[in-house]
């Protein structure tokens, strides 16, 4: 067709594998550049996010985006096959709302519960409680919070059904368990077994692995700070 | 049926301006109900956000819409389809999207510690403010408007931290006249839509709070 698709992206980062997801949904080809987030980001990501340097960018016919919602609007707004936010402007909003929560309240309040030690941990770890809690309420018994297919904050949502576990156990902190919120724990089992899902998540293991030498790393500087 | 649309909100908020500016845009009749926060919040938005419990709320009918960039893009999906904020090319939409975003991370955070604090962290914080704005003027370059020749959705985002800069500049001691000057000819622009001159709060009365603010938070 001779559209020019590129994703920048990180293998363990759960917002660039947001993206590859929504491509996959839509059935869209494209060329993947892995990027040495830590120690040596490239040139072009550098050109194509300089505000932000970071991944995900997503470039198509040479134009850059970035910010993994952002993204996420832009590839649902180019191909319309498989729609990922709803139709309705009202269910958009609480769509949008909810995508939010999950990375401005979850997501960093979760990191903390993990990679803080103490006092600050432990209250991390309530908060993260009540924030699963809040989200897992916004279920109400449906199979996807999109309703009966994965939508918009699914995908958002990936990072809680493929990411906590793993993390959770390097740290030995339990966040995510099946008796506390089961009704999270059943989605997120429904979702990591979505074909598109499956093929699109990094190894649990290899998450393990990598989680498990960052702990070491961040709970020895701060053992050196105390 | 008669169309219901209240806005929960408070009369300095950048948020809450966000949104009375995006109603006015689109002609939208609605019920502005002043919220008394942060101690006395009223039933209604505890009911209707219970989630974060913040202005602005926007209840169209009974349902709630929360989160200012939320609720514009509501907002212009729902009324006045003959003169959309956001525009309509994909590309462009992302662009205005991702700069909203910067202003509520990039710009707000600064702008509200350089106006409550003191000394080295009021210095810190100030420089990151201008640094934001400098970065977000960039992306307006000599357009009109950051939509192009129409006042859009990346202009609603930032226009309320315009009725800003003469408080910050009087407790900080800075010029945005010279620190963004293409900022300030843009933010007199928007000054002549009346959307905007009828929603921004007035700049003094910005200052008086930020004072008051400022003085409540030294004395902790």
């Amino acid at each position: 067709m001779g559209e020019e698709l590129k994703l920048f992206g990180s293998w363990g980062s759960p917002f660039s594998r947001r993206i590859e997801i929504a491509l996959k949904i839509k059935g869209v080809e494209y060329e993947y550049l892995e990027e040495d987030i830590f120690h040596n980001k490239s040139a072009l990501l550098l050109k194509y996010n300089p505000v932000h340097k970071k991944v995900p960018v997503l470039v198509h016919n040479s134009k850059p985006i970035a910010e993994s919602q952002v993204i996420l609007e832009y590839i649902d707004e180019t191909w319309n096959d498989n729609p990922i936010l709803p139709r309705d402007p009202y269910k958009r909003a609480m769509a949008r709302f909810w995508a939010k929560f999950i990375d401005e309240k979850c997501v960093p309040t979760i990191w903390k519960s993990f990679m803080s030690g103490g006092p600050e941990r432990e209250k991390a770890h309530e908060e993260a409680c009540e924030l699963l809690s809040t989200l897992e309420g916004e279920l109400k018994g449906k199979k996807f919070f999109g309703g009966e297919t994965v939508g918009f904050v699914d995908i958002v949502a990936s990072f809680i059904s493929h990411w906590v576990g793993p993390v959770q156990e390097a740290a030995g902190v339990d966040v995510l368990t099946e008796d506390k919120f089961p009704m999270l724990y059943k989605w997120a089992e429904e979702f990591k077994n979505c074909p598109v899902i499956k093929e699109n998540l990094p190894p649990r293991d290899k998450i393990l692995a990598f989680f498990k030498a960052r702990l070491e790393m961040l709970t020895s500087s701060y053992k050196n700070r105390v | 049926m008669a169309e219901e649309v209240i806005l929960l909100d408070l009369w300095s908020s950048p948020f809450g301006t966000r949104a009375r500016i995006a109603l006015r845009e689109k002609g939208v009749h609605f019920d502005l109900r002043e919220e008394d926060l942060p101690s006395n919040k009223s039933p209604l938005l505890l009911q209707m956000n219970p989630v974060h419990k913040k202005i602005p709320v926007l209840i169209h009918n009974g349902k709630p819409v929360c989160e200012s960039h939320i609720i514009i893009q509501y907002i212009d999906e729902t009324w006045g389809p003959e003169s959309p904020l956001l525009p309509s090319d994909p590309h462009e939409r992302a662009r205005a999207r991702f700069w909203a975003d910067y202003v509520d991370k990039k710009i707000f955070p600064p702008g509200r510690t350089a106006y409550r604090s003191t000394g080295e962290a009021q210095e810190a914080a100030k420089k990151e403010f201008i640094e934001g704005l400098k970065a977000v003027e960039g992306e307006l370059g000599d357009k009109a408007y950051f939509g192009g020749e129409r006042f859009g959705f990346l202009d609603v985002s930032l226009i309320p931290f315009y009725s800003w800069f003469y408080a910050v500049e009087t407790l900080t001691g800075c010029s945005f006249e010279e620190e963004c000057p293409k900022l300030v000819r843009w933010g007199k622009r928007c000054m002549q839509r009346e959307s905007v001159a009828r929603s921004l709060p007035d700049q003094h009365k910005v200052y008086d709070r930020m004072s008051e603010i400022r003085k409540k938070v030294q004395a902790q």
